[in-house]
């Protein structure tokens, strides 16, 4: 049951090519759209019945989103792809861009269909060089078949797609961000509402989708929104990318379908490394909280399991830890993290970000005093929900989660000066 | 009342834009610009700042800064913050090979420390400097979005994944 959708491809040899992703249908259902003139709404209805929800991290509704978009307003529209992959653990839309990069560009010029728009960008982060010349050029290939550009297979339809490339800024991966980005700007979020469905790029409506969403629009119009439905459990439709890195055997990518367990996706990757002893999980990008690694052992990967046990399935990035790692050491990194891509914009963020960074820092080496902890409890609650964007929730989420779990480790610091481990 | 959205420049646009960079450079970034309206030249920024860097030797002048703002109709402060901004920017001198080393977690658990330790014994420079003979800087980067390949560097447009000592050596030498 692997396999089936973003990764269709991933048995055959350059997947990436034009000729290749079409030997495996691809661009038939687009053909089909154009030559039958299917009508929009049933493809936003077919979306929403698949119980596709966004790829990126928070999970909202795909077909919903493409809902609020009012199809026959005047004036242009955007369908903007969302390939600023940076959440520390993921690592899955860098391998649709370079190994599927056709599937992507067929979900978005559907999805400019079915709103009613006729331009699009995709907005890879600057690192992703690679990706970024694989995807261009596949581009090439989709213009010079007629697949994007003026009138397209003879139906009317225009859609022209481009990239922009980031330059090095966790925070354009939040939508509005990502948005002013392209608009030559800081990326500092902006307020919502409105959203970017009604007030998007350059002030018009537009519909930004993680990439793996947009890739997964062709296989779902193909084989129905019911037979994705069905590949996932309740709630959480379909099969996803897992990035799983780590104290593992073999790291990697890995699709399967949402309501796995775990522990098979343990497997897959190989299991621990040099059998050392599995410690805890991070299940969806380090801005998801910790799990201990019996509670993860217990769950299955999807967006009610893993929110049930207090954390959240984000963009299914699962990092791995044994029992080798020092929790404070971890927390440090990952606080560190926060305050420097806190994009400067709201204070509880900024001046939080790096309170919650020099209080985790001074524990782990050694200086952390006994009142330390419930300053941190204390903090968590001033950033989490007061800021315009989520990364202030996300710079929290971390510190909560660490000193629920795993609170014993951080007083035998503040107590002893040193690792409780190793 | 509505929300607007308009271009932040107020300078009165350049006319010799010509004579700001080589017919190649201004080539390249009118690939750009042409991605986006007419009214939006400033879209281009980001890639501009990143080609003009990149002919620089891999750093900003505030110099070159200002001209971006010429060529794009922008006004120059609207570009330094763009270039402050985002950090593949450079504002100040790099070496030839600007080593960028990923430190976040799963790098990290996966002996990044022993990555940065190796380089900067090697090279004789720490975190954020450049050696003597201007052939590499040496920087700290967050997650690069390869955490499968841990640890991992980025040397100017490509990905290094699964380092050792052996094979930083051999990247190293392979290197102009």
């Amino acid at each position: 049951m692997a396999n089936e959708v973003c990764f269709r491809n991933m048995d055959q040899d350059r997947p990436w090519l034009l000729e290749h992703y079409r030997s495996r249908g691809g661009y038939e259902v687009l053909t089909k759209i154009l030559r039958e003139k299917i009508q929009p709404e049933s493809i936003v209805n077919e979306v929403k019945a698949s119980g596709l929800r966004g790829r990126g991290g928070a999970g909202f509704p795909t077909g919903l989103k493409w809902s609020f978009i009012s199809r026959n307003a005047p004036g242009q529209k955007y369908v903007v792809c969302n390939s600023d992959e940076g959440e520390p653990g993921t690592f899955k839309d860098r391998d649709v861009l370079r190994y599927n990069p056709h599937q992507l560009i067929e979900g978005m010029v559907i999805a400019g269909y079915a709103i009613g728009a006729t331009c699009g960008y995709n907005y890879i982060r600057g690192e992703f060089w690679e990706p970024y010349e694989r995807f261009e050029a596949a581009l090439e290939e989709a213009r010079a078949a007629g697949f994007l550009g003026k009138d397209l297979l003879g139906s009317g339809f225009d859609f022209e797609l481009y990239s922009h490339l980031g330059a090095g800024a966790y925070i354009c991966g939040e939508e509005t961000a990502l948005l002013e980005s392209i608009e030559g700007k800081k990326g500092q979020p902006r307020y919502k509402p409105p959203f970017p469905a009604h007030f998007g790029l350059y002030g018009r409506p537009t519909i930004i989708n993680n990439t793996e969403s947009l890739a997964s629009i062709p296989v779902i119009l193909e084989k129905g929104g019911e037979w994705f439905k069905q590949l996932g459990v309740e709630n959480s439709g379909g099969s996803k990318l897992f990035s799983i890195s780590g104290n593992i055997k073999n790291p990697g990518v890995f699709e399967i379908p949402l309501g796995t367990p775990f522990a098979e996706l343990l497997e897959m990757a190989g299991g621990m490394k040099d059998g050392s002893k599995l410690k805890a999980v991070i299940p969806g990008g380090s801005s998801a909280p910790i799990l201990p690694g019996d509670v993860m052992m217990q769950l299955t990967m999807d967006y009610d399991a893993i929110a049930k046990a207090g954390s959240m399935l984000g963009s299914g990035a699962v990092i791995v830890l044994d029992d080798s790692n020092c929790m404070v050491k971890v927390l440090e990194r990952m606080s560190y993290f926060y305050h420097e891509e806190s994009c400067g914009q709201c204070t509880p963020c900024r001046e939080g970000t790096g309170w919650l960074y020099r209080v985790v820092k001074r524990i782990e080496t050694g200086r952390g005093r006994p009142q330390d902890l419930a300053l941190l409890d204390d903090m968590t609650t001033k950033i989490a929900g007061r800021t315009i964007c989520a990364l202030g929730d996300a710079a929290a989420m971390p510190v909560q989660g660490m000193l629920r779990h795993f609170r014993d480790e951080f007083e035998y610091h503040i107590k002893h000066k040193r690792c409780m481990v190793g | 009342m509505g929300f607007k959205n308009v271009p932040m420049s107020t300078a009165k646009p350049s006319e010799h834009k010509e004579s700001l960079f080589s017919p190649q450079l201004r080539a390249e970034i009118d690939k750009w610009i042409a991605k986006y309206p007419p009214e939006w030249r400033q879209s281009a920024v980001m890639a501009a700042l990143m080609l003009v860097q990149e002919e620089n030797g891999g750093w900003l002048t505030v110099e070159l800064m200002d001209k971006v703002a010429a060529y794009l109709d922008m006004a120059p402060i609207a570009v330094y913050e763009v270039a402050s901004f985002y950090s593949m920017y450079e504002r100040q001198p790099v070496g030839r090979h600007k080593i960028c080393v990923c430190t976040n977690v799963s790098c990290m658990i996966n002996g990044s420390d022993k990555v940065v330790e190796y380089l900067e014994k090697k090279i004789g420079v720490k975190l954020g400097q450049t050696s003597e003979d201007g052939r590499y800087t040496l920087k700290e980067v967050e997650c690069l979005g390869a955490c499968g390949g841990a640890p991992m560097f980025q040397i100017g447009k490509k990905y290094y994944e699964n380092l050792t000592p052996e094979l930083i050596d051999s990247i190293l030498e392979g290197l102009e």
